[in-house]
């Protein structure tokens, strides 16, 4: 049997839609005063390690819900919720990030009016994260010192789009033979305008010089 | 990599085109990929073929994917040029203060389909 077809045009930018549904994200939470921050890097470089000493800095102070994307599993979300803040496990169903569509979803279902704050703990992982912008008003990239000192060459993209860039594990800088100038260096290359933490999320070392910058970061960008 | 997301979102849309305009069958779906889309066409098909056999409306769809070309605009000069062969810097004048007019997109651009 011969089949008929019609034409339809459709002419949708699949990728332009990701940023108009980003730039929507960001009018909500500007509406609502909720800092949302995107939290990115490899598994376990130590993002919710850092999370967890973020949250208990600034818990008092602010209102704060965590979004935790992983492929599968929610050993995060309870981790983060027994903080005591509101915390959603958004399943990613194998995919490697998270795309402004399924924030937009997440941030609807965790309820962000009445937030002051909101983190984005996005899926492990250096490349994809960085192509899909989740609509947050700052994004932050940890790079562990065992993954190694030439990382921006290799993930370049990552380091262009983060606005803050937190090399952590620097208790084990000797261990790994880390040169932390060298990396701020190549990080810079490629922007200029990143900002460089050196922390230790496990031991604590330099992590109140961060929660000072968000701290000050969060105040300016609600007022 | 992200192309299954991609092929995912575009898979949304189709549905919900289809849903408004009572398609019950995608004969084909053309796609128009820029060079600099970041977009790797060869597992973009493979993620596309793994879903479409999935998907009641699409899986008898044929994929057409055509390339946009990658222009880039030199703000100094004036002048454009081809991205993907000289990259950022203009090759009429040198200069980095150039930026992407066209390659970066996906765009799903029509499709073939069966109405009741
Ligand atoms: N030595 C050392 N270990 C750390 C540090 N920060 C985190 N770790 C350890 O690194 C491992 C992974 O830390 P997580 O905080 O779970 O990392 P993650 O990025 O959230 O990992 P995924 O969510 O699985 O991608 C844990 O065993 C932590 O104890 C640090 O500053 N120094
Ligand atoms: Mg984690
Ligand atoms: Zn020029």
């Amino acid at each position: 049997m011969e089949k008929r077809y019609d034409i339809v045009e459709i002419k949708e930018n699949v990728l332009a839609d990701n940023d108009r549904v980003a730039g929507k994200i960001r009018e909500e939470l500007r509406r609502s005063n909720t800092c949302f921050i995107n939290l990115m890097a490899s598994p376990g470089a130590g993002k919710t390690s850092l999370l967890i000493k973020t949250i208990e800095a600034l818990k008092d102070k602010y209102s704060i819900g965590v979004m935790e994307a992983d492929a599968d599993g929610d050993v995060d979300a309870k981790t983060i919720s027994a903080l005591g803040v509101r915390t959603l496990q958004i399943h990613t169903g194998g995919l490697c990030h998270m795309d402004a569509d399924m924030t937009f979803r997440g941030l609807k279902e965790l309820g962000f009016e009445d937030l002051d704050l909101i983190f984005l703990e996005n899926v492990g992982n250096l490349v994809c994260p960085a192509e899909f912008d989740v609509g947050a008003a700052l994004q932050v990239m940890i790079l562990s010192v065992p993954e190694g000192d030439d990382k921006p060459l290799k993930y370049p993209l990552m380091f262009k789009v983060s606005d803050c860039m937190i090399v952590n594990k620097i208790d084990a800088e000797a261990v790994f033979d880390f040169d932390y100038e060298a990396c701020v260096e190549r990080a810079r290359a490629l922007n200029p305008e990143i900002r460089p933490f050196r922390l230790s999320a496990l031991k604590g070392e330099n992590v109140d010089e961060w929660i000072r910058y968000l701290d000050g970061f969060i105040r300016e960008w609600r007022k | 990599m992200h192309e299954m997301g991609i092929v995912l979102h575009i898979a949304k849309t189709l549905n919900e085109t289809a849903e408004e305009e009572k398609i019950t069958k995608i004969g084909s779906v053309t796609l128009q990929v820029g060079e600099v889309s970041g977009i790797i066409t060869d597992l973009f098909v493979d993620c596309w073929n793994y879903f479409k056999v999935r998907n009641e409306i699409l899986k008898d769809s044929e994929l057409k994917l055509e390339t946009l070309p990658a222009v880039t605009f030199c703000g100094d000069c004036e002048k454009t040029y081809p991205t993907v062969k000289y990259g950022r810097e203009c090759p009429y004048c040198g200069s980095y203060e150039t930026w992407l007019l066209t390659g970066n997109e996906c765009i799903i651009k029509e499709i073939e389909a069966e109405t009741l």
